[in-house]
């Protein structure tokens, strides 16, 4: 499965598309956006994917503590590594864009801050690893610990900056996807922006897990 | 008590955009000027080497792991 081309060849085609639609299709004209709502093929993508990269992390953590199998550790950590780096993006790319809308790079807005906040808290879990040198004490330890940062996902990212008033769409209960998001734009995001980024991660992740195992494997 | 303003921003969030539609500039000329697909070209070139690079270390992997066995 991690060496089958066609799953790569299609999350090329998929971003090819994603970046050529995402520039020259539709776009519904928004105040204050005007043409920067593309960034959602790209921003929110960044976000969606991290989303699922810290799922199959913590269903892999669960692998493990349920098997004690240490690939599954691996994979939990890999996952949770890409989806950090997605996070990070996202962050970045989240701050350019309200440089330009929202007239300052950071604002305390309670998304932004609590996507951080859970960002750190993934860190933490990398710090955490790296504090102990018995593999399977690390492993388990982790695995826990992995469950402990993803239940935080809840609150910080889908839950607090809902309730609050919020720069974000959807501050204030209301609905996160640009209030009714454009249908010419919903077919791109959902059907390749999402896909396309999401499987370039699972493609580096794929490696990543590899080339440890190679090491792995070198050292015995 | 918190809710009402709450409940007067939506109100005004949604005037604003009815109104929004022909009022709201776009990129029309970069369109019209054709320098919308210089945008598109450099993007997807950017990406392609990214995705070379990626398509390289996994050969490279699998190359490795052959010879491991």
């Amino acid at each position: 499965m991690l060496r089958q081309s066609w799953w790569k060849i299609l999350c090329v085609a998929l971003l090819l598309y994603t970046i050529t639609a995402g520039f020259l299709g539709g776009v519904p004209a928004r105040p204050i956006l005007h043409e920067t709502i593309r960034n959602l093929y790209f921003h929110v993508a960044m976000w969606m994917s991290m989303m699922i990269f810290f799922i199959i992390s913590v269903i892999y953590s669960i692998k493990y503590l349920r098997t004690g199998s240490l690939l599954a550790d691996i994979y939990a950590l890999e996952y949770a590594k890409v989806g950090i780096v997605f996070g990070i993006l996202g962050v970045l790319t989240g701050s350019m864009w309200a440089g330009f809308t929202w007239g300052a790079f950071w604002s305390n807005d309670p998304k932004q801050l609590g996507a951080v906040v859970a960002l750190l808290i993934y860190l933490a879990y990398l710090v955490l690893r790296n504090s102990m040198t018995d593999m399977d004490k690390r492993a388990r330890i982790g695995a826990v610990y992995n469950i402990f940062a993803f239940a935080m996902l809840f609150p910080t990212i889908w839950i607090i900056p809902r309730m609050m008033e919020s720069l974000h769409p959807g501050g204030l209960g209301g609905n996160p996807a640009f209030n009714n998001l454009d249908s010419r734009m919903r077919l791109i995001f959902y059907p390749f922006a999402v896909p396309g980024w999401t499987l370039l991660g699972v493609w580096i992740t794929s490696l990543r897990i590899r080339l440890q195992l190679l090491q792995e494997q070198r050292h015995k | 008590m918190l809710l009402l303003p709450a409940l007067f921003l939506t109100l005004i969030a949604r005037a604003q955009d009815s109104s929004g539609d022909q009022t709201v500039e776009m990129a029309d000329a970069l369109r019209a000027n054709g320098k919308i697909y210089v945008v598109v070209a450099v993007l997807v070139a950017i990406f392609l080497g990214l995705i070379l690079y990626v398509v390289r270390l996994d050969r490279k992997i699998s190359r490795l792991e052959k010879e491991t066995k």
